[in-house]
């Protein structure tokens, strides 16, 4: 198959980040981040919290604005096109929120439908088809006329799931799958993005912080602290690596304590400075 | 010095709140007037359930308010109108305050505490919990999703609200006329009718349909800009309450003072 050979693979990358600066106020979260995402591949981006790993997705998808560089999905740049070409690049991609994000006011079927009803011109009848086989694709037969509230923190990810697998997009984003569910339910999770990928071949990008899961879904793993990437590899290679940071990453040794207060104060007031100039 | 920058930063805040908000109404209009030139259909369904709540439900508390408003205003214009021993003018007096100026701002006030609190309160909720954001990652605009569908409710069944609200501010007045100037219920209220110019209802409606849309535009753009967390969400239903007050009576003013200038024959 095309998209196996490994000479399409690096021709040409499903997202390329160049450079990618992000600011929030005056305070910059990412300094200059750098990647690929081929096509086909599983890419998981780790980190601790306040890395950078959600403002960083957030910006791939459009919804935060760089203050420099490029974000290429499909060659098109997010950040410099139009409101409507965005749209167009937008139908093409889904994202799997953190909390799931469903509408509260809409039953799971209207959920999962809603973008099919907002952009194409089937009929009711076959949208509904549609629905029902996108929640069998997640395990949901049958939650269609459930609302939202009633299903528990799994249900509701994998109802987030069948809502952006709706459109049958080329790219899945998934921020944080697994935060807030139990390890058997997070495993589920975990099995659910393994099982799109090989029937889908889909491009699929997960935040996480959760190394077992990374060491499960992830072709290649990026390695993200306090704005910039520190590693780049496969599974075996970030294993393998000697790299402090990542050592402590995947060893878990907590950060050393000391003098981190001054750190703190000294970080707080050049932000006030820096805000009020 | 210091004093005038900060009045010099209020008033630049306050002109760019205003930006904002027109900026907000203006894209929410686009879609209501133009989208459906553009094969985008309204999301009339939306709106009518919105209309329901906004209009609809409203009518039980409005009613009530309005009919107390009502008899207040007629016991207090008799207290004076006594001493000149013109105590059956209350009909007329009544009448042409509830249509010309109680009835649009009562009725704006009520739908603000229910509607305008509540339109913030939700779209805050989305946005805490990321459906804002989901939306856009889905390519559906908020504005045309969320916005549009209540300022059609809004700028439809404010006015309505309206009519309703000065009829039964008369029917107030006419409990006291009945029952204390010699009035019959039917001879109030023919009386109050012909107090009435077509005027008096046009200014209030007119009035009750930029209410209507300033209303929805700052429950909206308070809700839009909720920040994170969800204690966020109720410091924008507080902002949506108080601003969208002072606005719409600064609007009563100006419409007042425009209809008084501009229309006096």
């Amino acid at each position: 198959m095309e998209r196996d050979d490994p000479v399409s693979l690096s021709v040409e990358p499903m997202i390329s980040v160049r450079d990618l600066h992000v600011k929030y106020g005056a305070t910059e979260i990412l300094h200059g981040v750098s990647f690929d995402v081929r096509r086909g591949e599983t890419l998981v981006i780790m980190g601790g919290s306040g890395s950078g790993k959600s403002t960083l997705v957030r910006t791939l998808i459009g919804l935060e604005k760089p203050s420099s560089g490029h974000v290429l999905i499909k060659g098109k740049d997010v950040a410099a096109i139009g409101e409507a070409e965005l749209d167009e690049v937008r139908k093409r991609i889904g994202m799997s929120f953190q909390g799931g994000a469903l509408f509260g006011s809409m039953t799971v079927g209207e959920n999962v439908g809603l973008p099919l009803r907002e952009h194409t011109k089937l009929e009711d009848s076959t949208i509904e088809i549609m629905v029902r086989l996108k929640l069998e694709q997640v395990g949901l037969e049958g939650f269609e006329y459930y609302m939202p509230s009633q299903l528990s923190g799994g249900m509701r990810k994998r109802a987030a799931v069948a809502r952006a697998l709706a459109m049958d997009p080329e790219i899945l984003f998934f921020d944080e799958p697994s935060a807030g569910l139990d390890p058997i339910i997070a495993a589920g999770i975990d099995q659910l993005i393994l099982e799109l990928k090989r029937a889908f071949h889909m491009t699929i990008l997960v935040v996480t912080h959760e190394l077992a899961s990374a060491f499960l879904i992830a072709d290649r793993i990026v390695l993200i602290d306090r704005g910039n990437i520190v590693a780049i590899g496969t599974i075996a290679e970030m294993q393998s690596s000697t790299q402090p940071r990542v050592r402590q990453f995947l060893d878990r040794v907590p950060e050393t304590e000391t003098a981190k207060e001054s750190d703190y104060l000294r970080a707080l007031t050049e932000e006030r400075k820096l805000g009020r100039a | 010095m210091e004093l005038a920058s900060q009045i010099g930063g209020s008033v630049t805040d306050g002109l760019s709140y205003i930006g904002s908000l027109a900026s907000l109404g203006g894209r929410a209009a686009r879609d209501i007037f133009i989208g459906p030139f553009h094969g985008k259909p309204l999301r009339l369904r939306r709106a009518v359930s919105q209309a329901m709540d906004v209009g609809v439900r409203a009518l039980p508390i409005l009613s009530l308010i309005t009919f107390f408003i009502g008899l207040i205003l007629a016991l207090q214009s008799a207290y004076e109108l006594r001493r000149f021993g013109a105590v059956n003018y209350v009909a007329a007096t009544v009448a042409i305050s509830m249509t010309r100026e109680l009835g649009p701002l009562i009725t704006a006030i009520v739908v603000i505490g229910r509607s305008g609190s509540s339109f913030a309160a939700e779209i805050g909720t989305m946005r805490v919990s990321e459906e804002i954001d989901a939306l856009e990652t889905m390519a559906i605009s908020p504005v045309d999703f969320l916005v549009a569908p209540k300022l059609i409710a809004m700028i439809v069944m404010l006015p309505c609200l309206t009519i309703w609200a000065n009829a039964m501010g008369i029917l107030g007045g006419s409990v006291f006329g009945v029952w204390q100037a010699g009035f019959t219920f039917v001879r109030y209220v023919q009386v109050s009718v012909d107090a009435l110019i077509l005027r008096d209802i046009t200014t209030g409606l007119i009035k009750s349909v930029m209410f209507g849309a300033t209303i929805t535009a700052v429950g909206c753009l308070e809700g839009l800009s909720t920040g994170a967390g969800a204690e966020q969400v109720g410091r924008s239903t507080t902002a949506a309450v108080v601003k969208s007050i002072f606005l719409v009576v600064l609007e009563d003013l100006v419409f007042t003072a425009l209809f008084f200038f501009v229309g006096t024959p």
